[in-house]
């Protein structure tokens, strides 16, 4: 039994492991580009949009003119 | 590149969100009925309506089939175009979507019957716990089948609160849910007492965390800046806000737990990394709502924004409070009134339930290609709703704290002010009221919405099948030098689910392990026995009841506790307690003494009708186990399963067992007829009678040794 939890301390210890490593990248590593994602979730419908009789642009028109 | 071309499913994020609407109907009518309860007492009517059923059945259905399915929702429609894919498999789908609304019957089946592991927000029996496990697994694989075969090689920051999501609620429900069955509906978890109060509390506080917060906060990340039109303010900052919510929030489930027999140190490191929380929490409210920095203008207009704005303000008075209330002094002010009930109900109503609204206004009229039916009436949603969630929360922290400062009131001679705890309940009974009055705003909202979109859905026609098209990723790998760790990490979501995996696998293990292993957290103490068969079968119609909803069994060592209970509770009483029962609330007084307190006859009585016994009492008649026969068959396997996890009863016991059942059974019986109550001695009463004087007996034996 003793052996399990031996294996569960050598695990966390490996995890904490993981976790230094994790930090030290964060606090080395580049924000080279922590924008774009932003906004590119904004205009991921445009491409199908094109393709629409009825955009969602349309939608928001006849919410609008309600 | 070639372009290829997609659709996107529509009709499986349209199943959600009926199911979201229906079940959230469900779960808030019982959640009003149990409220009346408080005010009209008659209204348990049957056994099937106790409020201890209840209220088991109204918070598994307004959190795991309301928010789950809303979360769901949310994210079977953003995964698809944040990751430019159509779900991994339409038929895992399908099986995730038929699946979790059987377990939801299951729930509505079982709960009322008293079919319930005692154990809080996870009281589902044993093969409903398998079939959670199996449908949760499909929705895991078809996220991730989706994210492999993305058309996006960036994961957004959404995406990241979905899989921890996905990774620590498995880890939890998993962890939480060990138990042994002793029948088809009837189970006993293989922790004990302190044990499984730790296991408990950490699964009960991150089923808040990973259920009801870090999927909605992904769903956040992606309905504001869609529902806005501008990116979210600051994705760094979202970044900084998901890792460190999910390393700290694992950590904090002790505070559950304050002034408990659970071991000081444990309390302590629940108390500092809950306090820690309000910095990511905070982090990302703040995120949220400067999102909408120059666009106030369309807050004012639109009522989508309005409902999320409302929303996000709840997270951060949540978030704010949740902190405040692990510090142990605010604890012990708070812990066990109405003050817990009105603060995670600004969580649930505010939080959960206008995120989704918002959430159904803004997506219901895309999927079906027409207007809201009417804006007019989502406005007189947001209101009613609004109004409902200040009319809920706030008599009842004013109940909250009218009841602890009647509770620790001493008179100049040093005795309780009020001695009587039923004073200190029907105190409250005008706040219980406007609460409900609350809940009737925030329901007739939510009718309102139903009709809504009822009507909407009418006008228009589901796009079942949502036409898209992206360029598939290169296989290329570009990496090149100098590259950082986030964008490593977002191209690998398997390792990202690994490490995800990790960190919360740290904070629960540093916690578990120790509690386990280290003998002296848990002192023996000699005089605690096992229950006798008779005690057992009464504890478990105990827990059938749901008596814990309203009842602790927990005395702290704070001076108003153990002059109106007696001896603060050690974690050496419990280690015989499959499940522990310290409840979390105490709309009656604690019962971790009760044993001895009062003769056979009064609880007799008291359950007929316990208003005979206390004048202007709310608990619910208890007259079926007056006549109901109590099931003896079940003594030897229960006998024979508590032996399995390690009570020391002696070998062959469970074949006596039924004869030792009744020799006591026959006590009772005798000495109730002394008091002129004639009953059969086969009556469930018996049991609970049994249990009942049992409670804090063995304690007060060993002070008669020790005192001798």
């Amino acid at each position: 039994m003793e052996a399990l939890f031996v294996l569960i301390v050598a695990s966390v210890i490996v995890a904490v492991g993981f976790l230094i490593a994790f930090i030290w990248n964060v606090k080395d590593g580049q924000y080279d580009d922590d924008y774009t994602p932003s906004v590119r979730i904004l205009f991921d419908d445009e491409v199908i949009k094109e393709k629409k009789t009825k955009t969602p642009d349309s939608i928001k028109q006849t919410i609008t003119n309600q | 590149m070639e372009v290829e071309n997609f659709s996107y499913d529509n009709k499986i994020v349209k199943q959600f969100a009926f199911a979201t609407i229906l079940w959230g109907l469900v779960g808030m009518l019982v959640g009003l009925w149990v409220a009346l309860q408080f005010v009209y007492p008659w209204l348990n009517v049957i056994p099937q309506t106790t409020f201890g059923r209840l209220r088991p059945l109204h918070t598994n259905a307004v959190i795991f089939a309301f928010v789950g399915n809303g979360i769901f929702m949310g994210v079977y429609y953003s995964l698809q175009r944040l990751c430019k894919a159509r779900m991994f498999n339409d038929t895992l789908s399908k099986i995730h979507f038929w699946g979790w609304q059987l377990i939801i019957v299951a729930a509505a089946l079982t709960l009322p019957f008293g079919i319930t592991s005692g154990k809080e927000y996870a009281e589902l029996e044993w093969p409903i716990d398998i079939a959670i496990a199996i449908v949760w697994l499909v929705f895991g694989w078809n996220m991730f089948g989706t994210i492999l075969k993305r058309r996006e090689r960036h994961l957004y920051v959404g995406i990241w609160f979905y899989i921890a999501t996905f990774v620590t609620v498995t880890l939890l429900h998993v962890v939480n849910s060990i138990e042994l069955p002793v029948s088809l509906f009837k189970s006993y978890p293989v922790y004990a007492g302190v044990q499984d109060a730790l296991v408990q509390w950490w699964y009960g506080h991150n089923a808040v965390a990973f259920f009801l917060t870090t999927p909605y906060l992904g769903l956040m990340y992606y309905f504001i800046p869609k529902a806005a039109e501008r990116p979210v303010y600051s994705y760094r900052l979202s970044i900084i806000h998901f890792w460190a919510l999910i390393f700290l929030y694992i950590w904090a489930g002790p505070h559950h737990l304050l002034y408990t027999a659970l071991p000081d140190w444990a309390q302590s490191l629940g108390v500092v990394f809950s306090f820690m929380l309000i910095a990511p929490s905070w982090g990302g409210m703040i995120n949220g709502l400067l999102t909408l920095r120059g666009a106030w203008d369309k807050v004012r207009e639109d009522v989508v924004l309005k409902f999320m704005v409302v929303a996000i303000t709840a997270y951060g008075m949540a978030t704010f409070e949740g902190p405040m209330l692990s510090l142990k002094k605010i604890n012990a002010v708070a812990h066990f009134t109405d003050w817990i009930v009105a603060h995670v109900h600004v969580g649930a109503l505010g939080w959960n339930g206008f995120l989704t609204f918002g959430i159904l206004y803004w997506l219901i009229p895309r999927i079906y290609r027409t207007p809201l039916y009417s804006k007019k009436l989502a406005n007189v949603h947001f209101w009613l709703g609004s109004l409902g969630i200040l009319f809920y929360a706030v008599p009842l922290y004013w109940a909250g704290f009218t009841q602890y400062l009647m509770w620790q009131e001493f008179t100049a001679e040093g005795f309780l002010k009020y001695p009587n705890f039923l004073e200190t309940v029907t105190q409250l009974m005008p706040m219980y009221a406007m609460r409900a009055i609350g809940g009737v705003l925030y329901l007739s909202g939510f009718i309102i919405m139903a009709y809504n979109i009822i009507k909407t859905v009418k006008a228009g026609s589901l796009l079942e099948n949502e036409a898209a098209q992206a360029a598939p990723l290169s296989n290329e790998e570009d990496g090149h030098k100098g590259e950082h760790w986030h964008r490593w990490i977002e191209r690998r979501p398997v390792q990202l689910m690994l490490l995800s995996l990790v960190v919360v696998i740290i904070g629960g293990a540093v916690e578990m392990i120790p509690t386990f292993m280290i003998k002296s957290n848990i002192p023996t103490i000699a005089s605690v026995k096992p229950y006798t068969p008779l005690e057992l079968q009464g504890r478990d119609i105990y827990v059938r009841e749901g008596c814990y909803t309203c009842h602790s069994q927990m005395v702290r060592p704070l001076r108003f506790d153990t002059e109106r209970y007696g001896e603060y509770s050690k974690a050496g009483e419990f280690v015989y307690d499959h499940p522990f029962q310290w409840g979390s609330k105490r709309t009656g007084p604690d019962l971790a003494r009760v044993g001895g307190k009062y003769p056979h006859s009064w609880h007799y009585n008291h359950m007929l009708d316990p208003t005979s016994m206390s004048p202007g009492s709310i608990m619910p008649q208890y007259a079926f186990l007056l006549d109901d026969a109590l099931d003896t068959t079940t003594t030897a396997v229960k006998i024979r399963a508590m032996q399995t996890l390690g009570v020391p009863y002696p070998e062959g016991y469970d074949k006596i067992a039924n004869k030792e059942l009744m020799k006591q059974a026959n006590e009772i019986t005798e000495s109730l007829k002394k008091d002129g109550v004639e009953t059969a001695n086969d009556r469930e009463i018996i049991a609970v009678i049994a249990y009942l004087q049992r409670l804090g007996h063995d304690i007060k034996a060993s002070h008669n040794t020790t005192n001798k």
